[in-house]
Formats: C-alpha cells, sequence, structure tokens
C-alpha cells in the first residue's frame, strides 16, 4: 500500500508560501491553493492537494480495548470538526486506523506499517506505558510523530512524542498537598498495582509526604494486575488507621478494590481515599455507590463547568451516544489533534521536523479542560482538579489548581 | 541403510520440499517484498522454530506442551540482557541518577547492575545462554514430569501454569527486567545498528538460513532410531517401556531440544522487532503458536513453516484491512483448518502428491489387467494420524 500521492507536484508560483505572518492572519480561512503540496510536505508523507493522512494506534481488540474506546472516540471527533472547518491547512484529514490488539510487538509492527508504508503525517495514539516504549523506537528510527493521550510516570521525552496527558508529577503533588491541608493529614498509605506508573508515582508520592510535608508514610502495598483479594490489605488498614489512602490500582482490581473496602465498611463517609487512576470511565465499572465520598486528582472531568467543555460533551454524547462517559485520558486524546492542526498551521508545513519545532509555547484556549500550552519538553501545561465522587459516577469538583509546569524528570523525587 | 545424504534431505519427497521453502524464502519473499514486510516475515519465522519444535514434541513424540512461550520468552530475554547492556553504555545514560546500568533499573532505584546481569556483558556468554537457560528449565521440568509418568493434559496444563508463574515472575521483578514494559530500546549489537535496512536484510537470511539449517538436522535425528522410538512411544508408550527403553529420558531429551529451538527463536525476534516483553512469554502465546503448528500440521517440520506464515501474515493483512473484524476472520480461519484439515497445510499437500502419485501410478498400471486394488501399502507411520491429543 505504498502511495505514491505525494509525487504529484503543485503549481509551480508559491510566492506566499514563506510568509508566515500572512498565514497566521489567515489561519481560520486556510486554503490549499496557499499550500502548494510540494513545499508544504518535503519528506514523502502522504498529502495530497485535497488530503492528508494521519494514523490512529489503539487498541480495539484485547484487554485494552475497553480503556482505549475512549481515546479513539475522542481523537475521532476532534478530527471531524476539524474537517468541518475545514482542515488542516486545507486538506482534510483522512485516518488510517490500525489495531494494536493490547499486544506491544504488534503495536511496534503498526507503528512502523504507518511510519514506513503509509507515510502518515502523525499519529494518534497508543495508551499503556507498554505500549508507548514497544513504538518509540519506531517513531524515533523513522522520525514520525506520536500524540500519546494517557496520564503517566513521566521519565521519558522524545523529540517525537507530543504528551498531552500529564506526567506523575503535575498528577500528584498539588492533590497532596491539598489534601494535607484540608483534611491535616500527616499519614499516608499508598497502595498501587504493581507496574512502572504506580511505582514511580508512588515513589514520587513517598518523597513528597516526607520531604515537603513532614507526614509519614505508614503502608505501602503494590499488587499484580488483574488481583483481585483486598481481604488483608483491608485488615492492615484497619490497623494503621492511615489519614488517607492513596489508592493507584488500576484495570479490573479497581472494582474489587472498591467493592470489598465497601463492604468492610471503609467508605467515604468515615475514610479519606484519594485516587489517581478512576476517572469516570472506570467509575462506570466500578459503580457510583462503591465511591461515594472518595476523591480523584485529574486534570479533567466530564463535569468541569465551562463553555468549551460543555460544547465537548454535548458533541461527544451526540456523536456516540447519550450515555458515554468522557474521562481524563479521553478528553486528552481529542487535545491531540487539535494541538497539531494549531503546529502544523504555525509552521505551515507537515514536515515532522518542523511541526515538531513550531510545537513548543502552542496554547489552546478551547481544550475542555480550559487552557493548556505546550512547554518545550513537550508535555502540557495543566491544571489538576480534584473531584468528589457522587452515586450517578461524576465528581463535584472541590478544587482547582493553578497551571502546573510539567516536569517529566522532576529534581528530588528520583 | 540410508545414506547420511537422504537422512539429512530426506529422499526425494524431502528435498522437493526442502527446494520448495528455500526458493520461497531466499529468492521470491526478498525480491517481492519491501524492506517492511520482509521484516514482518523474518518475525514470523522466528515463531516457526517453536513450530518446529511442536512438531517434534506434540506431532512426533505425542507430548503436547501449551508453555514453549516461555522457553521463546527466555530465550528473548537472554538476547535482549545483551542488547540493552550495550545499549545502556555511561554516556549515552548520563542522565540518569545511576549512569551505565539500564534505564528501568535506575527508574527502579537499583544503584548498581544485578549480578545475574553481570557475564551477560560477554556476547559469548549471551548467544549460550540463548539456548542453555529454556534448554535446564525444560530439563528439570521434564525431569520433574515424565519420570513420574506425567504425560498428555497433565502434562499441558502444568507447562501452561509454568507459562503463567514465569510471566508473571517477569512482569513482578520490574527493577530486574524491565516488568511489564520488557526490556525496549535496543540498539545495536556488537556496534551495528540492528534497525538500519542492511541489519535487517542480514538478520532475515540468518533467520532462513539457522530455520532451515535446524529442520535439516531434525530430520538427519528422525530418519534415525531417535525417529523411530519417538513415533512408537506416541502410539504405544507401555511397549516402547516394556522393550527396554527409558522412555522418560527420550522425552526430556526431546523437550530440552525444543526448548532450545524455542530460545533461538526468541533471540532471533528481538534481534528483528528490537524488545521483549512478558507478554511474549504467558498463556496466550503460547497457545497461539500451538495454533501455528496445528495450522501448518503437526506432524510435519515444513509445514510448521507454513503455518507460522500463514497464521501471522492473516494477522497482519486481516486487521490492517478490516480493524474492527479480524479476529473474527482469524477465528474463522483456524476452525476451518481444523474441520476441512485436520492435518493443517501439510496434510493439504500431502494429499495432494498422494493423489497424484496414485493417478500416476494408476495410469501406468491402467494397460495391466489388474483393475481396482488399491495398492496402498507405503503408509509409513509419518503420514498416519495421531491419536493423541
Amino acid at each position: 500500500m505504498t502511495t505514491s500521492q505525494q509525487k504529484m507536484f503543485a503549481p509551480l508560483h508559491t510566492l506566499r508560501r514563506a510568509i508566515p505572518g500572512l498565514m497566521l492572519a489567515t489561519s481560520l480561512s486556510l486554503q490549499a491553493a496557499d499550500y502548494p503540496t510540494a513545499s508544504v510536505n518535503t519528506t514523502g508523507l502522504s498529502i495530497t492537494e485535497t488530503t492528508v493522512t494521519v494514523g490512529q494506534l489503539h487498541s480495539a481488540t484485547g484487554t485494552m480495548a475497553i480503556s482505549e474506546t475512549g481515546s479513539i472516540q475522542a481523537e475521532q471527533l476532534a478530527i471531524d470538526q476539524i474537517n468541518a472547518m475545514g482542515g488542516v491547512l486545507g486538506r482534510q484529514i483522512k485516518v488510517i486506523p490500525e489495531d494494536g490488539a493490547s499486544d506491544w510487538p504488534t503495536f511496534a509492527e503498526k507503528a512502523k506499517k504507518l511510519l514506513v508504508n503509509d507515510k502518515v503525517a502523525t499519529v494518534f495514539g497508543c495508551w499503556t506505558s507498554a505500549s508507548r516504549k514497544a513504538v518509540l523506537p519506531v517513531f524515533e528510527k523513522e522520525n514520525g510523530l506520536l500524540y500519546y493521550p494517557t496520564f503517566y510516570e513521566g521519565l521519558e521525552q522524545s523529540k517525537n512524542v507530543i504528551y498531552t496527558g500529564q506526567e506523575a508529577t503535575q498528577q500528584i503533588l498539588a492533590g497532596l498537598d491539598w489534601i494535607a491541608k484540608e483534611k491535616s493529614a500527616k499519614t499516608f498509605y499508598l497502595i498501587g498495582s504493581d507496574y512502572i506508573w504506580p511505582r514511580t508515582s508512588a515513589k514520587i508520592a513517598r518523597k513528597h509526604i516526607e520531604n515537603k510535608l513532614g507526614g509519614k508514610v505508614v503502608g505501602e502495598e503494590f499488587y499484580a494486575l488483574g488481583h483481585t483479594q483486598f481481604g488483608s490489605l483491608i485488615n492492615k488498614i484497619k490497623l494503621k488507621k492511615p489519614d488517607v489512602i492513596y489508592a493507584i490500582i488500576v484495570g479490573g482490581s479497581n472494582v474489587s478494590f472498591y467493592k470489598q473496602l465497601k463492604a468492610a465498611g471503609i467508605t467515604g463517609e468515615n475514610t479519606t481515599l484519594i485516587t489517581i487512576s478512576v476517572t469516570e470511565d472506570e467509575a462506570l465499572g466500578i459503580g457510583g455507590e462503591n465511591l461515594v465520598g472518595f476523591y480523584s486528582a485529574m486534570k479533567y472531568f466530564q463535569s468541569l463547568d465551562n463553555a468549551n467543555n460543555l460544547a465537548f460533551v454535548k458533541a461527544f454524547k451526540a456523536k456516540y451516544g447519550e450515555k458515554s462517559v468522557i474521562g481524563d485520558v479521553t478528553q486528552a486524546g481529542y487535545l491531540g489533534p487539535w494541538l497539531w492542526k494549531a503546529a502544523v498551521e504555525k509552521a505551515g508545513s507537515f514536515d515532522v521536523d518542523k511541526v515538531t519545532a513550531a510545537s513548543p509555547g502552542l496554547e489552546l484556549t478551547t481544550a475542555p479542560e480550559g487552557y493548556v500550552k505546550l512547554h518545550p519538553n513537550h508535555h502540557l501545561w495543566s491544571k489538576l482538579r480534584i473531584g468528589q465522587w457522587k452515586t450517578d459516577g461524576q465528581v463535584k469538583v472541590l478544587y482547582e489548581s493553578a497551571l502546573i509546569e510539567p516536569d517529566p524528570f522532576p529534581k528530588g523525587y528520583q | 541403510m540410508k545414506t547420511l545424504f537422504d537422512r539429512v534431505f530426506g529422499g526425494k519427497h524431502g528435498l522437493t520440499s526442502l527446494a520448495v521453502l528455500a526458493l520461497i524464502l531466499l529468492a521470491i519473499l526478498p525480491l517481492s517484498l519491501d524492506i517492511f514486510r520482509l521484516n514482518l516475515v523474518g518475525k514470523y519465522l522466528t515463531y516457526a522454530f517453536v513450530g518446529v519444535g511442536l512438531v517434534l514434541l506434540w506431532g512426533k513424540a505425542g507430548v503436547l506442551s501449551l508453555g514453549q512461550g516461555v522457553f521463546f520468552g527466555l530465550g528473548g530475554y537472554c538476547m535482549a540482557m545483551f542488547l540493552k547492556l550495550e545499549a545502556s553504555d555511561p554516556i549515552s545514560t548520563k542522565i540518569q541518577s545511576t549512569p551505565g546500568i539500564p534505564d528501568f533499573m535506575d527508574w527502579n532505584q537499583l544503584k548498581a547492575l544485578p549480578a545475574f546481569w553481570e557475564p551477560f556483558h560477554s556476547f559469548p556468554f549471551a548467544s549460550a545462554a540463548v539456548l542453555v537457560v529454556p534448554a535446564l528449565l525444560a530439563f528439570v521440568i521434564g525431569l520433574a514430569m515424565f519420570k513420574r509418568r506425567v504425560g498428555g493434559v497433565y502434562f499441558a496444563v502444568i507447562t501452561q501454569a509454568v507459562a503463567l508463574i514465569v510471566s508473571l515472575a517477569i512482569d513482578g521483578n520490574q527493577g530486574y527486567t524491565g516488568g511489564r514494559n520488557g526490556i525496549t530500546d535496543l540498539r545495536t549489537l556488537l556496534g551495528h545498528d540492528i534497525r538500519s535496512q542492511q541489519a535487517q536484510y542480514v538478520l532475515y537470511f540468518t533467520t532462513c538460513v539457522l530455520l532451515i539449517g535446524v529442520i535439516l538436522l531434525l530430520q538427519w535425528m528422525l530418519s534415525g532410531k531417535m525417529g523411530k522410538i519417538l513415533l512408537a512411544m506416541r502410539d504405544r508408550e507401555d511397549r516402547v517401556r516394556f522393550s527396554g527403553y527409558d522412555v522418560s529420558a527420550y522425552k526430556v531429551f526431546i523437550f530440552s531440544l525444543a526448548a532450545a529451538l524455542s530460545g533461538i527463536g526468541g533471540a532471533l525476534f528481538v534481534l528483528q522487532v528490537g524488545f521483549i516483553s512478558p507478554s511474549l512469554v504467558g498463556i496466550v502465546p503460547s497457545i497461539e503458536m500451538v495454533i501455528f503448528t496445528a495450522v501448518g500440521g503437526k506432524l510435519s517440520l515444513y509445514g510448521a513453516v507454513y503455518g507460522a506464515l500463514l497464521v501471522n501474515t492473516g494477522k497482519s493483512l486481516f486487521s490492517e484491512n478490516f480493524p474492527q473484524l479480524w479476529l473474527f476472520m482469524m477465528g474463522g480461519l483456524f476452525i476451518a483448518v481444523v474441520v476441512l484439515f485436520p492435518n493443517g497445510v501439510a496434510g493439504i499437500w500431502q494429499n495432494l502428491t498422494d493423489k497424484t502419485s496414485r493417478w500416476f501410478a494408476a495410469r501406468r498400471k491402467a494397460p495391466a489387467t489388474a483393475p481396482a486394488v488399491e495398492v496402498n501399502v507405503p503408509v509409513s507411520l509419518e503420514t498416519e494420524t495421531s491419536k493423541t491429543p
């Protein structure tokens, strides 16, 4: 499936191509004719006078499909909206969807296929850290561009990746500060699933609790992914009586964890629990009644009350049904295509090097989460919100931080 | 008495199979595919190493293992450890708090390289480990199982448990193994960039040549006494035992050999794909590898290669063209093969060649008087359908 479309040459007179000021001024009504393919695509990407091809690489099947579906939908929604507005540099976005099938070698294979065979201008995709780690060398080798939506552990910064979710410190520090102040908390119990993201997050949380808040970590436990028996853990919690339970349990384990807590009488009424791993998507599986009163720390909640978000939620529900819910990662997925569009238009080119060079400093005032700005380290400045769970599986937003600078390699936390 | 030539190449029939495979792998595919697709074929062929091991184990000796992914993975990890150490020189890891150790160790607050990683600085050691580590584990499991005469379904279940245990053990010790993410971002082998096109060609041809070499070696082995005993064991284990042969010793040997072959496949996989993770060690890949073998035909060494190629090509093409439907199509393919062609692709081939040769034989005999006496004597043990699971 090699495309030879990029060989179609544009008219020769391209006088206007190098006037950046003009491009920005007219950025709402960009015409493809102003941007001949030969000038906006010097690296042989799959771009014609009327279309630009991008890839989408998530798990549509396998164990991760349930989590990644939200990102797939949000990215597709953003692309539809951009196309309805006239596309990017006057070109309609054409998507090649690929299924990573929850299998990391498959992710690497498909990433290579998208970059080498399909010559896509960018890829929106991946969800788990493992899948990102698997495709990263491919993107770096083939000089592709990936928009990655999930909040993750940090400790990474690639010139070929734009991270639209939070790195760990953005999600952890402000939340701990808030809970320590609000609840005068001194003792913390850290609980997580056993892989790199919860482990790194717990490490950062511990350092912050011990060094900055003067508190104490009274317990730290990790469980294999898919673990469902939390009886002994609950006994330990009852014994240690921590002021705060800090939970980083992911996936299916979440459901048993919160149900068993409730069955053991540990509820939002008598216990402070804050988690960085439960979004509206997980709440759907856990059930709002098992979460009532507990807190989540995220940059986005579906219930955010601002004009951008109301429009986003409305459009999302119109496309995917009234019952669909939107979690943090889904919103971060939605940002990807918009950030890419902004970067391409600022660069006046689809070339990956020019797009990444134009990315730092980009602002998005239309983001559902409010306002975001791209840092030179390829992560987003973002706010942190604390939400308290209600029975309907939505949160009441109690706190909103100032914009937090992304810092994937935090000093003093490693 | 068969000559060495006959034993290695399997006579005229075997020579044709070999020529066809060599033609496809060494000429047709490299000439018709771009490097991206060829690299994928190279990846599929690494599964064929597990496949030929399974033919030996399951088809010939009647021992079904649902844990071959473990040995594939261990071979892969041995190679990945060497490559990761080569990629983690102090200069390229200088932003870490402890430069010179693999990045995931640094993230897990390890301050020094664990002792069991040390020998993997040496390429000869790592290469030997690719064979020895899987074989050793198989030897231990095999000794424990076969000496106690555990077989059939029980053995299959135990190997599956082993697959789960090993993948969980790798997953749970992320400071030492890279955990769920696995060992990623492997760049060079002895200074040569393994991600370059040229290296991918070299690795592809290396894989082909090794695979063909392994097949010839196994043909030689199976054409001797070993092959007869394995088949006899499969069909009437007790009679072999009563004849004075140590059945368990043969089984342990075959199991270890299949494991070592899987290890080679794993190492070549890592070189071509550039990473390894516990998802390649667990139950699902182990069962998938059995499916490749079933599709190819569990009695045929060549069939295992075609099975791995066919299933994985199907997987890639179906999932590229029908992202929503591809799993159903794969399921359909498996069911169709098992129902219609119980001996897999190799069975179809066998049927065809049998029919044509019978047809030729019939024509030659036609002038003679004896009309419809089916002369179907040869039926070597090989072509008989196995009754074992």
